[in-house]
Protein backbone atom coordinates (compact mmCIF):
# COMPACT_ATOMS: atom_id res chain seq x y z
CA UNK A 1 0.00 0.00 0.00
CA UNK A 2 2.23 2.89 -0.66
CA UNK A 3 0.86 3.73 -4.13
CA UNK A 4 0.47 7.59 -4.88
CA UNK A 5 -1.54 7.13 -8.44
CA UNK A 6 0.16 6.10 -11.31
CA UNK A 7 1.93 8.53 -13.76
CA UNK A 8 2.11 11.18 -11.19
CA UNK A 9 5.64 12.49 -11.08
CA UNK A 10 7.20 12.53 -7.88
CA UNK A 11 7.54 16.27 -6.79
CA UNK A 12 9.25 15.88 -2.96
CA UNK A 13 10.78 13.14 -1.81
CA UNK A 14 11.88 12.36 1.57
CA UNK A 15 13.61 9.14 2.43
CA UNK A 16 14.64 7.45 6.12
CA UNK A 17 14.69 11.03 7.67
CA UNK A 18 15.99 10.41 11.26
CA UNK A 19 15.89 13.42 12.90
CA UNK A 20 15.12 15.13 16.53
CA UNK A 21 15.63 17.85 19.00
CA UNK A 22 18.90 17.90 21.68
CA UNK A 23 20.02 13.67 22.37
CA UNK A 24 17.07 12.30 21.30
CA UNK A 25 15.19 11.62 17.98
CA UNK A 26 12.02 11.86 17.20
CA UNK A 27 11.56 10.62 13.43
CA UNK A 28 12.67 7.59 13.02
CA UNK A 29 13.72 6.61 9.21
CA UNK A 30 10.43 8.37 7.77
CA UNK A 31 9.74 8.34 4.32
CA UNK A 32 6.90 9.80 2.24
CA UNK A 33 7.03 10.91 -1.36
CA UNK A 34 4.60 14.55 -2.42
CA UNK A 35 3.44 13.41 -5.65
CA UNK A 36 3.02 16.76 -8.34
CA UNK A 37 0.08 18.71 -8.34
CA UNK A 38 -1.37 16.38 -5.34
CA UNK A 39 -2.57 16.95 -1.93
CA UNK A 40 -1.02 14.81 0.61
CA UNK A 41 -1.77 14.47 4.21
CA UNK A 42 0.20 13.63 7.35
CA UNK A 43 -2.13 12.52 10.20
CA UNK A 44 -1.29 11.08 13.69
CA UNK A 45 -1.66 11.12 17.38
CA UNK A 46 0.02 14.26 19.35
CA UNK A 47 3.40 13.98 19.79
CA UNK A 48 4.20 11.70 16.83
CA UNK A 49 6.50 13.75 14.78
CA UNK A 50 4.66 15.45 12.35
CA UNK A 51 5.36 19.06 13.20
CA UNK A 52 8.89 17.36 13.62
CA UNK A 53 8.95 16.14 9.59
CA UNK A 54 7.55 19.82 8.39
CA UNK A 55 10.35 21.15 10.44
CA UNK A 56 12.97 18.93 8.89
CA UNK A 57 11.49 19.62 5.45
CA UNK A 58 11.51 23.58 5.10
CA UNK A 59 15.36 23.74 6.77
CA UNK A 60 14.56 24.61 10.65
CA UNK A 61 16.26 21.39 11.64
CA UNK A 62 18.89 20.13 10.59
CA UNK A 63 18.41 16.07 10.13
CA UNK A 64 20.77 13.05 11.39
CA UNK A 65 20.11 10.60 8.95
CA UNK A 66 18.22 10.64 5.59
CA UNK A 67 17.63 12.75 2.68
CA UNK A 68 15.42 15.38 1.48
CA UNK A 69 15.13 16.51 -2.59
CA UNK A 70 12.34 18.38 -4.28
CA UNK A 71 12.33 17.79 -8.23
CA UNK A 72 15.61 16.29 -8.04
CA UNK A 73 17.71 18.62 -6.26
CA UNK A 74 19.18 17.53 -2.87
CA UNK A 75 17.46 19.65 0.34
CA UNK A 76 19.14 17.72 3.06
CA UNK A 77 20.09 20.35 5.43
CA UNK A 78 19.58 23.62 3.53
CA UNK A 79 18.49 26.79 5.09
CA UNK A 80 15.19 28.01 5.26
CA UNK A 81 15.78 30.42 3.03
CA UNK A 82 17.47 28.11 0.50
CA UNK A 83 14.68 25.74 0.98
CA UNK A 84 11.95 28.73 0.02
CA UNK A 85 13.97 29.59 -2.86
CA UNK A 86 14.05 26.05 -4.18
CA UNK A 87 9.63 26.36 -4.09
CA UNK A 88 8.56 25.26 -0.69
CA UNK A 89 6.94 27.81 1.70
CA UNK A 90 5.72 26.68 5.04
CA UNK A 91 3.12 28.09 6.76
CA UNK A 92 3.05 27.26 10.68
CA UNK A 93 0.72 25.75 13.04
CA UNK A 94 -1.11 28.82 13.83
CA UNK A 95 -0.82 32.69 15.05
CA UNK A 96 1.73 33.57 12.67
CA UNK A 97 0.36 37.06 11.24
CA UNK A 98 1.81 40.08 12.83
CA UNK A 99 -1.43 41.18 14.45
CA UNK A 100 -0.80 44.84 14.68
CA UNK A 101 0.30 45.32 11.06
CA UNK A 102 -2.77 45.26 8.52
CA UNK A 103 -4.06 42.40 6.40
CA UNK A 104 -2.18 44.25 3.34
CA UNK A 105 1.63 44.56 5.34
CA UNK A 106 1.29 40.98 6.52
CA UNK A 107 0.92 40.03 2.72
CA UNK A 108 3.79 41.83 1.12
CA UNK A 109 5.65 40.63 3.83
CA UNK A 110 5.57 37.22 2.25
CA UNK A 111 7.27 38.68 -0.66
CA UNK A 112 10.59 39.85 1.69
CA UNK A 113 12.74 37.47 -1.00
CA UNK A 114 11.39 39.68 -3.60
CA UNK A 115 13.79 42.25 -4.56
CA UNK A 116 11.50 44.70 -6.24
CA UNK A 117 8.66 46.50 -5.23
CA UNK A 118 6.45 46.21 -8.77
CA UNK A 119 7.24 42.24 -8.39
CA UNK A 120 5.65 42.61 -4.98
CA UNK A 121 3.12 44.82 -6.16
CA UNK A 122 1.94 42.36 -8.97
CA UNK A 123 2.20 39.08 -7.06
CA UNK A 124 0.14 40.96 -4.19
CA UNK A 125 -2.50 41.78 -7.19
CA UNK A 126 -2.59 38.18 -8.21
CA UNK A 127 -2.55 36.88 -4.94
CA UNK A 128 -6.06 38.88 -3.55
CA UNK A 129 -7.31 37.52 -7.47
CA UNK A 130 -7.21 34.42 -5.72
CA UNK A 131 -8.79 35.29 -2.54
CA UNK A 132 -11.09 38.25 -3.00
CA UNK A 133 -12.16 37.80 0.38
CA UNK A 134 -8.77 38.91 1.76
CA UNK A 135 -8.26 41.90 -0.60
CA UNK A 136 -11.37 43.31 1.26
CA UNK A 137 -9.61 43.31 4.62
CA UNK A 138 -6.23 44.72 3.17
CA UNK A 139 -6.44 48.12 5.94
CA UNK A 140 -7.21 46.18 8.65
CA UNK A 141 -5.17 44.76 11.41
CA UNK A 142 -5.04 41.67 11.25
CA UNK A 143 -5.61 40.82 14.73
CA UNK A 144 -8.68 42.08 14.56
CA UNK A 145 -9.76 39.22 12.30
CA UNK A 146 -11.46 35.64 13.16
CA UNK A 147 -9.52 32.55 13.20
CA UNK A 148 -10.67 31.27 9.96
CA UNK A 149 -10.04 34.53 8.37
CA UNK A 150 -6.46 34.93 9.34
CA UNK A 151 -5.62 31.51 8.16
CA UNK A 152 -7.20 32.71 4.71
CA UNK A 153 -4.94 35.68 5.06
CA UNK A 154 -1.54 33.11 6.18
CA UNK A 155 -2.54 31.22 2.64
CA UNK A 156 -2.54 34.92 1.07
CA UNK A 157 0.76 35.90 1.63
CA UNK A 158 2.48 31.88 1.41
CA UNK A 159 1.68 31.99 -2.08
CA UNK A 160 3.53 35.39 -2.26
CA UNK A 161 6.42 33.57 -3.56
CA UNK A 162 4.79 31.56 -5.73
CA UNK A 163 5.90 28.56 -4.68
CA UNK A 164 5.56 25.17 -6.16
CA UNK A 165 5.14 23.34 -3.13
CA UNK A 166 2.85 24.77 0.09
CA UNK A 167 3.66 23.25 3.40
CA UNK A 168 0.26 23.53 6.11
CA UNK A 169 1.01 22.63 9.92
CA UNK A 170 -2.78 21.75 10.78
CA UNK A 171 -4.83 24.55 9.41
CA UNK A 172 -8.02 23.70 11.13
CA UNK A 173 -6.45 23.89 14.00
CA UNK A 174 -8.34 25.85 16.90
CA UNK A 175 -11.47 26.59 14.05
CA UNK A 176 -15.28 26.20 14.37
CA UNK A 177 -16.80 23.35 12.54
CA UNK A 178 -18.26 25.34 9.98
CA UNK A 179 -15.35 27.58 9.34
CA UNK A 180 -13.62 24.07 8.41
CA UNK A 181 -14.54 23.88 4.77
CA UNK A 182 -13.72 27.70 4.24
CA UNK A 183 -10.10 27.35 4.89
CA UNK A 184 -9.91 23.59 3.17
CA UNK A 185 -12.28 24.81 0.17
CA UNK A 186 -9.19 27.32 0.17
CA UNK A 187 -6.64 24.82 -0.04
CA UNK A 188 -8.51 23.12 -2.58
CA UNK A 189 -8.45 26.17 -4.09
CA UNK A 190 -4.37 26.98 -4.16
CA UNK A 191 -4.16 23.26 -5.27
CA UNK A 192 -6.32 23.75 -8.39
CA UNK A 193 -4.45 26.42 -9.23
CA UNK A 194 -1.03 24.36 -9.45
CA UNK A 195 0.61 24.45 -5.95
CA UNK A 196 1.36 20.78 -4.52
CA UNK A 197 0.39 20.02 -0.96
CA UNK A 198 2.08 18.58 2.06
CA UNK A 199 -0.49 19.34 4.98
CA UNK A 200 -0.18 18.34 9.01
CA UNK A 201 -3.91 17.70 10.28
CA UNK A 202 -4.97 16.99 13.76
CA UNK A 203 -8.46 16.21 12.47
CA UNK A 204 -7.53 13.28 10.66
CA UNK A 205 -11.06 12.39 8.71
CA UNK A 206 -11.60 15.70 6.97
CA UNK A 207 -7.68 15.72 6.36
CA UNK A 208 -7.71 12.61 4.76
CA UNK A 209 -10.88 13.19 2.45
CA UNK A 210 -9.38 16.09 1.37
CA UNK A 211 -5.90 14.32 0.24
CA UNK A 212 -4.71 12.40 -2.28
CA UNK A 213 -2.34 10.71 -0.48
CA UNK A 214 -2.40 9.74 3.27
CA UNK A 215 0.07 8.92 5.55
CA UNK A 216 -0.42 7.93 9.70
CA UNK A 217 2.60 8.54 11.66
CA UNK A 218 3.06 7.16 15.37
CA UNK A 219 5.69 7.58 17.51
CA UNK A 220 8.01 8.90 15.17
CA UNK A 221 7.39 6.36 12.52
CA UNK A 222 5.02 6.17 8.95
CA UNK A 223 2.87 3.42 10.55
CA UNK A 224 0.17 3.71 7.36
CA UNK A 225 0.22 5.08 3.84
CA UNK A 226 -1.76 5.01 0.78
CA UNK A 227 -4.44 7.08 -0.86
CA UNK A 228 -6.17 9.23 1.62
CA UNK A 229 -9.43 7.24 1.75
CA UNK A 230 -7.76 3.60 1.50
CA UNK A 231 -5.98 5.16 4.43
CA UNK A 232 -8.95 6.46 6.23
CA UNK A 233 -10.84 3.16 6.10
CA UNK A 234 -7.40 1.09 7.13
CA UNK A 235 -9.07 -0.87 10.22
CA UNK A 236 -5.44 -0.42 12.43
CA UNK A 237 -5.47 3.57 12.17
CA UNK A 238 -8.44 3.42 15.19
CA UNK A 239 -5.59 1.47 17.00
CA UNK A 240 -2.74 4.16 16.19
CA UNK A 241 -4.73 7.01 17.89
CA UNK A 242 -6.12 4.93 20.78
CA UNK A 243 -3.25 2.51 21.86
CA UNK A 244 -3.78 -1.39 22.17
CA UNK A 245 -4.82 -4.09 19.92
CA UNK A 246 -2.07 -2.63 16.89
CA UNK A 247 -0.19 -5.50 17.76
CA UNK A 248 1.14 -6.89 14.48
CA UNK A 249 2.50 -3.30 13.24
CA UNK A 250 4.50 -2.91 16.65
CA UNK A 251 8.50 -2.78 16.06
CA UNK A 252 10.49 -4.91 17.86
CA UNK A 253 11.97 -3.95 20.62
CA UNK A 254 15.89 -2.74 19.93
CA UNK B 1 -16.94 4.13 46.27
CA UNK B 2 -17.86 7.42 46.55
CA UNK B 3 -17.52 10.55 44.76
CA UNK B 4 -14.34 12.74 45.97
CA UNK B 5 -14.13 15.50 43.36
CA UNK B 6 -17.41 16.10 41.07
CA UNK B 7 -17.38 18.85 38.57
CA UNK B 8 -21.17 18.96 37.34
CA UNK B 9 -22.63 20.40 33.88
CA UNK B 10 -19.71 23.21 33.81
CA UNK B 11 -19.78 25.50 31.03
CA UNK B 12 -16.69 27.95 30.16
CA UNK B 13 -16.33 30.28 26.99
CA UNK B 14 -13.42 32.41 26.60
CA UNK B 15 -14.41 35.19 23.65
CA UNK B 16 -17.59 33.42 21.45
CA UNK B 17 -15.62 29.65 22.02
CA UNK B 18 -16.72 27.34 24.26
CA UNK B 19 -13.78 25.58 25.82
CA UNK B 20 -16.19 23.85 27.87
CA UNK B 21 -20.33 22.92 27.41
CA UNK B 22 -21.50 21.22 30.29
CA UNK B 23 -19.35 18.76 31.01
CA UNK B 24 -19.25 16.52 34.06
CA UNK B 25 -16.79 14.76 35.71
CA UNK B 26 -17.10 12.57 38.62
CA UNK B 27 -13.52 11.09 40.50
CA UNK B 28 -14.04 8.09 42.65
CA UNK B 29 -12.17 8.17 45.81
CA UNK B 30 -9.40 6.32 45.24
CA UNK B 31 -9.36 5.89 41.76
CA UNK B 32 -6.80 7.00 39.03
CA UNK B 33 -8.94 8.42 36.70
CA UNK B 34 -7.71 9.47 33.08
CA UNK B 35 -9.52 12.57 31.18
CA UNK B 36 -8.39 12.55 27.74
CA UNK B 37 -9.55 14.18 24.28
CA UNK B 38 -7.73 15.78 21.39
CA UNK B 39 -6.34 19.27 21.44
CA UNK B 40 -8.09 21.87 22.48
CA UNK B 41 -10.80 20.05 23.50
CA UNK B 42 -10.91 21.44 26.95
CA UNK B 43 -9.32 19.41 29.26
CA UNK B 44 -6.50 22.41 30.64
CA UNK B 45 -9.83 24.74 31.02
CA UNK B 46 -11.74 21.77 33.35
CA UNK B 47 -8.48 21.48 35.39
CA UNK B 48 -8.27 25.14 35.83
CA UNK B 49 -12.05 25.72 36.53
CA UNK B 50 -11.35 22.77 39.40
CA UNK B 51 -8.20 24.44 40.97
CA UNK B 52 -9.37 27.79 41.14
CA UNK B 53 -7.30 29.41 38.23
CA UNK B 54 -10.40 29.56 36.55
CA UNK B 55 -14.07 30.80 37.05
CA UNK B 56 -16.77 28.59 35.40
CA UNK B 57 -19.65 30.40 33.67
CA UNK B 58 -22.20 27.91 34.82
CA UNK B 59 -21.98 24.24 37.03
CA UNK B 60 -20.60 23.57 40.34
CA UNK B 61 -17.64 21.63 41.28
CA UNK B 62 -17.43 19.41 44.39
CA UNK B 63 -15.26 18.17 46.56
CA UNK B 64 -16.13 15.47 49.50
CA UNK B 65 -19.36 17.04 49.75
CA UNK B 66 -18.58 20.30 49.43
CA UNK B 67 -19.30 23.10 46.87
CA UNK B 68 -15.68 25.28 45.67
CA UNK B 69 -17.21 26.40 42.57
CA UNK B 70 -14.47 29.97 42.40
CA UNK B 71 -12.75 29.17 45.66
CA UNK B 72 -8.84 30.31 45.08
CA UNK B 73 -6.34 28.37 44.05
CA UNK B 74 -4.57 28.24 47.60
CA UNK B 75 -8.39 27.43 48.89
CA UNK B 76 -8.82 24.90 46.64
CA UNK B 77 -4.89 23.14 47.58
CA UNK B 78 -5.62 23.87 51.16
CA UNK B 79 -8.74 21.72 50.91
CA UNK B 80 -6.78 19.08 49.27
CA UNK B 81 -6.48 19.31 45.67
CA UNK B 82 -2.71 19.11 44.42
CA UNK B 83 -1.86 19.66 40.38
CA UNK B 84 0.41 19.86 38.21
CA UNK B 85 0.87 22.06 35.02
CA UNK B 86 1.30 20.95 31.70
CA UNK B 87 4.36 23.47 31.40
CA UNK B 88 6.05 22.80 34.69
CA UNK B 89 6.06 25.76 36.89
CA UNK B 90 9.51 25.40 38.95
CA UNK B 91 11.43 27.64 40.29
CA UNK B 92 14.94 27.55 37.65
CA UNK B 93 17.05 29.51 39.68
CA UNK B 94 16.54 27.47 43.07
CA UNK B 95 17.53 24.20 43.82
CA UNK B 96 15.76 21.18 43.55
CA UNK B 97 15.88 21.27 47.42
CA UNK B 98 15.12 24.74 47.67
CA UNK B 99 12.10 24.83 45.78
CA UNK B 100 10.85 21.63 48.11
CA UNK B 101 11.10 24.04 50.68
CA UNK B 102 9.46 27.22 49.03
CA UNK B 103 6.94 24.23 48.63
CA UNK B 104 6.68 23.30 52.22
CA UNK B 105 5.61 26.63 53.32
CA UNK B 106 2.44 26.35 51.51
CA UNK B 107 1.51 23.51 53.20
CA UNK B 108 -0.05 22.59 57.28
CA UNK B 109 -2.59 23.87 59.28
CA UNK B 110 -0.63 26.87 60.45
CA UNK B 111 -0.83 28.86 56.82
CA UNK B 112 3.00 29.69 57.24
CA UNK B 113 2.75 31.28 54.17
CA UNK B 114 0.62 34.41 55.49
CA UNK B 115 3.53 34.91 57.53
CA UNK B 116 6.65 35.48 55.49
CA UNK B 117 9.04 36.03 58.59
CA UNK B 118 7.88 32.34 59.44
CA UNK B 119 10.11 29.66 59.00
CA UNK B 120 10.24 27.28 56.33
CA UNK B 121 12.73 25.16 55.58
CA UNK B 122 13.55 23.69 59.39
CA UNK B 123 15.20 20.29 59.47
CA UNK B 124 11.46 18.55 59.41
CA UNK B 125 10.79 19.81 56.19
CA UNK B 126 14.26 19.31 54.69
CA UNK B 127 13.26 15.96 55.83
CA UNK B 128 10.25 15.52 54.30
CA UNK B 129 11.40 17.01 51.17
CA UNK B 130 14.38 14.74 50.68
CA UNK B 131 12.32 11.86 51.13
CA UNK B 132 9.89 12.47 48.07
CA UNK B 133 13.14 13.34 46.62
CA UNK B 134 14.20 9.71 46.97
CA UNK B 135 10.49 8.67 45.96
CA UNK B 136 10.37 10.30 43.11
CA UNK B 137 13.89 9.20 41.83
CA UNK B 138 15.22 12.59 42.06
CA UNK B 139 16.90 12.89 45.47
CA UNK B 140 20.47 12.73 43.66
CA UNK B 141 19.85 16.10 41.95
CA UNK B 142 18.78 17.83 45.21
CA UNK B 143 21.52 20.39 45.34
CA UNK B 144 21.15 20.88 41.25
CA UNK B 145 19.55 23.97 39.98
CA UNK B 146 16.04 23.11 39.02
CA UNK B 147 16.66 24.83 35.85
CA UNK B 148 19.28 22.24 34.64
CA UNK B 149 16.75 19.31 35.24
CA UNK B 150 16.08 17.49 32.17
CA UNK B 151 12.39 17.69 31.26
CA UNK B 152 10.99 14.71 32.13
CA UNK B 153 13.01 15.36 35.77
CA UNK B 154 11.13 18.69 36.01
CA UNK B 155 7.82 16.58 35.82
CA UNK B 156 8.96 14.24 38.47
CA UNK B 157 10.09 17.33 41.01
CA UNK B 158 6.65 18.87 40.50
CA UNK B 159 4.85 15.62 41.16
CA UNK B 160 7.64 16.10 44.41
CA UNK B 161 6.58 19.20 45.16
CA UNK B 162 2.48 18.91 45.04
CA UNK B 163 3.36 15.79 47.51
CA UNK B 164 4.54 17.88 49.99
CA UNK B 165 1.36 19.38 50.59
CA UNK B 166 -0.01 15.41 51.25
CA UNK B 167 -3.20 16.07 48.76
CA UNK B 168 -5.98 13.45 48.61
CA UNK B 169 -6.39 14.03 44.94
CA UNK B 170 -3.81 14.81 42.86
CA UNK B 171 -4.11 16.65 39.33
CA UNK B 172 -1.80 15.75 36.71
CA UNK B 173 -1.56 17.85 33.45
CA UNK B 174 0.31 15.48 30.86
CA UNK B 175 2.84 14.66 33.58
CA UNK B 176 4.17 11.95 30.69
CA UNK B 177 4.17 14.61 27.64
CA UNK B 178 7.84 14.87 26.27
CA UNK B 179 9.31 12.30 28.73
CA UNK B 180 11.54 9.58 27.86
CA UNK B 181 10.26 6.17 28.08
CA UNK B 182 12.46 5.08 31.06
CA UNK B 183 11.06 7.79 32.86
CA UNK B 184 7.93 7.52 32.11
CA UNK B 185 7.77 3.95 33.57
CA UNK B 186 9.09 5.15 36.90
CA UNK B 187 6.34 7.64 37.15
CA UNK B 188 3.85 5.55 36.44
CA UNK B 189 5.05 3.24 39.30
CA UNK B 190 4.82 6.10 41.66
CA UNK B 191 1.74 6.88 40.86
CA UNK B 192 0.44 3.25 41.26
CA UNK B 193 2.31 3.39 44.74
CA UNK B 194 0.88 6.62 45.72
CA UNK B 195 -2.80 5.17 44.89
CA UNK B 196 -2.06 2.05 46.52
CA UNK B 197 -1.37 4.49 49.85
CA UNK B 198 -4.73 6.04 49.12
CA UNK B 199 -4.32 8.94 47.38
CA UNK B 200 -7.00 9.62 44.26
CA UNK B 201 -5.46 10.96 40.82
CA UNK B 202 -7.30 12.48 38.17
CA UNK B 203 -4.66 12.98 35.05
CA UNK B 204 -4.57 14.37 31.55
CA UNK B 205 -2.39 12.69 29.03
CA UNK B 206 -1.88 12.26 25.37
CA UNK B 207 0.26 9.26 25.68
CA UNK B 208 -2.39 6.18 25.52
CA UNK B 209 -0.10 3.36 25.84
CA UNK B 210 0.33 5.25 29.68
CA UNK B 211 -3.29 6.32 30.17
CA UNK B 212 -4.55 2.71 29.29
CA UNK B 213 -1.78 0.97 31.00
CA UNK B 214 -2.40 3.11 34.17
CA UNK B 215 -5.69 4.44 34.89
CA UNK B 216 -9.19 2.58 36.21
CA UNK B 217 -11.79 4.85 35.17
CA UNK B 218 -11.84 7.17 31.37
CA UNK B 219 -13.63 10.23 30.95
CA UNK B 220 -13.30 11.61 26.96
CA UNK B 221 -13.73 15.10 26.29
CA UNK B 222 -14.27 16.43 23.13
CA UNK B 223 -15.46 19.98 21.95
CA UNK B 224 -16.24 20.54 25.93
CA UNK B 225 -18.51 17.87 26.34
CA UNK B 226 -17.97 14.28 27.96
CA UNK B 227 -18.59 11.88 24.97
CA UNK B 228 -17.65 8.63 26.74
CA UNK B 229 -17.01 7.20 30.23
CA UNK B 230 -15.54 3.85 31.07
CA UNK B 231 -12.72 1.64 31.66
CA UNK B 232 -9.73 1.27 29.16
CA UNK B 233 -11.29 -1.85 27.29
CA UNK B 234 -14.61 -0.42 26.85
CA UNK B 235 -13.27 3.17 25.70
CA UNK B 236 -10.87 1.57 23.21
CA UNK B 237 -13.32 -0.13 21.25
CA UNK B 238 -15.63 2.46 21.78
CA UNK B 239 -16.77 4.64 18.25
CA UNK B 240 -17.48 8.09 19.82
CA UNK B 241 -14.38 7.89 21.15
CA UNK B 242 -12.79 7.25 17.79
CA UNK B 243 -14.76 10.22 16.34
CA UNK B 244 -13.31 12.55 18.96
CA UNK B 245 -9.77 11.69 17.80
CA UNK B 246 -9.90 11.40 14.07
CA UNK B 247 -12.26 14.16 13.78
CA UNK B 248 -15.34 14.89 11.52
CA UNK B 249 -15.60 15.20 7.82
CA UNK B 250 -16.29 18.22 6.46
CA UNK B 251 -19.86 17.97 5.43
CA UNK B 252 -20.27 16.20 9.31
CA UNK B 253 -18.89 19.56 10.82
CA UNK B 254 -21.41 21.80 8.90
CA UNK B 255 -24.13 19.58 10.34
CA UNK B 256 -22.77 19.77 13.51
CA UNK B 257 -23.01 23.93 13.80
CA UNK B 258 -26.29 23.83 12.37
CA UNK B 259 -27.72 21.57 14.99
CA UNK B 260 -26.09 23.49 17.73
CA UNK B 261 -27.56 26.39 16.40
Amino acid sequence: MTGQGDGAAAALVVDGLTAGYGGGDVLHDVSLTVAEGGIACVVGPNGCGKSTLLAAISGLLRPRLGSIAFRGEPLTGRSPRQVLRAGIVHVPQNHSLFREMTVGENIELGGYLLADRRRIARRRGEVEEMFPAVAGWADQKAGSLSGGQQRLVEFARCLMLDPALVILDEPSVGLAPKVLKTVFDAVRLMNANGKTILLVEQNARAGLALSSHGVVMENGRVRLAGSGREVLEHPEIGALYLGGSARPMQVPQE
Amino acid sequence: MSALLRAERISKAYGGVHALDGCTVVVQAGSITALIGPNGSGKTTLFNVITGYDRPDAGEVYYGGNKITGASPQRVFGAGIGRTFQLTRIFPRLTVLENMIVASQYTGEAYRFRNPLARAGGPADRHRAMELLEFTGIAGHAGKLAGTLSYGQRKLLELSYVLVADPAIVLLDEPAGGVNPSLINQLAERIRELNAAGKTFLIVEHNMEFVMGLCHHIAVLDYGTIVATGPPSVIRNDPRVLDAYLGTAEDDAEARDDGAG
